[in-house]
């Protein structure tokens, strides 16, 4: 079925067969491969990606049902010389170890913020977490990540940066 | 997944008449996805309701609450509506699942599924609600009928639940910590005539805790545990132990709603 998404910023037209899961169009199709497969079950939150701004599982999204949306991977946040402010949060508060959950934490990061705002308490963050896992190191610094990503995002939506 | 046809109608009417053969409907699809993808489930044909936007309000009318099949969770969790009318229902879709879950995952998507966890079915039974379908209307009394088991046909599309408006409603469970599964859950409504409970993750399906109705609508003595001969028991829980937790949510759910107990 033809899919047009805004993906990234930039208009995609796809071609691909109905069953097409939206994390196997980005990865096997669009080369986008920042996005993961954790457990590929709907658990793990390695695949978030962003769909008119909310987060959502792209291993329980059938690219077809997207037709029309806004999609943003973690490809389209920020670039290595620019990083998005929950990137940056996430390098300066070492809130990875192997980055494997890393893509899906900073999406889920991201809509923490853009939900509950710069003054997001501890404990609202680990239950808004309940559906990222890091098998790495624990949440601690995750956790600190995400808080001071939140006040820096919303510092520059302030300023219209 | 093995190979389907995706049709995407605009309206109820196209979608029952893009309904035909080896077909399914494709709600949230947070349940029904991982079942295909694992191949529990194959189907030739899927029919996507998710530009069905008229089956997404959510509305107070009179002794009910409205919530439409297409409505996910976050909405109902977030509805200024369901928070004035019946608050523990929000805070019920509030627990289900995960965030990504929640933006997705749809009231008419869990109860068509009626998983044996699933949180929505104690609420509609103890709130006594009405299912409307694209073929008539089901109490809920009637429409759970066991593990993933309902009164719905092949081809039938909930298009709304009507909840009754009660004085007082809570619903507490106990989950799972990996799957996020109730693995007891206990939805207590109170009403002018008396108390409805409904159960889930306790035993192979939703079911009313008849028990603890008539004792609570008597003021008699609480039942201590879930006593039923169709308990549920698996690695997670064992049948004594969910039985205990259904007691003990029971508790809970009165201790919110300040009823007797």
């Amino acid at each position: 079925m033809l899919t047009n998404l805004v993906l990234n910023g930039a208009p995609v037209t796809l071609d691909l067969p109905d069953e097409t899961l939206l994390v196997d169009a980005l990865r096997d199709h669009l080369g986008l491969t920042g996005t993961h497969i954790g457990c590929d079950t709907s658990q793990c939150g390695a695949c978030n990606v962003l769909v008119d701004g909310m987060a959502l599982k792209s291993c329980t999204l059938l690219l077809a049902t997207l037709d029309g949306r806004q999609v943003t991977t973690i490809e389209g946040l920020g670039t290595a010389e620019h990083l998005h402010p929950m990137q940056a949060a996430f390098r300066a508060h070492h809130g990875l170890q192997c980055g494997f959950c890393t893509p899906g934490m900073v999406v889920a990061g991201i809509a923490i913020a853009e939900t509950y705002g710069a003054d997001v308490d501890v404990a609202t963050v680990r239950h808004a977490l309940e559906g990222n896992l890091c098998r790495c190191t624990g949440y601690q610094n995750i956790v600190t990540s995400i808080m001071a990503g939140a006040k820096a995002m919303m510092a520059d939506a302030g300023t219209g940066v | 997944m093995t190979p389907f046809s995706l049709h995407r109608p605009d309206t109820v009417e196209q979608a029952l008449a893009a309904f035909a053969g080896d077909a399914a409907w494709l709600a949230g699809g947070h349940t029904l996805i991982p079942a295909m993808k694992s191949r529990l489930r194959q189907v030739e044909r899927l029919v996507d309701l998710s530009k069905l936007h008229a089956l997404e309000g959510i509305e107070h009318m009179g002794d009910s609450l409205l919530v439409g099949a297409m409505a996910r969770h976050v909405s109902v969790a977030t509805s200024p509506v369901v928070k004035a009318a019946i608050p523990g229902l929000a805070l019920l879709a509030g627990g289900i699942g995960d965030p990504q879950v929640r933006n997705k995952g749809t009231l008419g998507g869990s109860i068509a599924n009626n998983d044996p966890a699933a949180d929505y079915p104690a609420a509609l039974l103890a709130l006594n609600a009405l299912v409307d379908t694209s073929r008539g209307t089901h109490a809920a009394d009637d429409y759970f009928q066991g593990m993933f088991t309902t009164a719905l046909e092949d081809g039938e599309l909930i298009t709304a639940v009507r909840f009754a408006v009660p004085l007082a409603f809570h619903y507490a469970k106990i989950r799972h910590p990996a799957s996020r599964y109730a693995l007891a859950g206990v939805a207590v409504a109170r009403f002018a005539d008396g108390h409805r409970v409904g159960v889930t993750g306790a035993t192979s399906g939703a079911l009313r805790w008849t028990q603890a109705e008539a004792a609570l609508n008597s003021g008699g003595a609480l039942p201590a545990v879930l006593v039923h001969d169709d308990l549920a028991a698996d690695i997670h829980a064992s049948a004594q132990y969910r039985a205990h937790l259904a007691g003990v949510m029971l508790k809970q759910a009165l201790a919110a709603i300040g009823s007797a107990g």
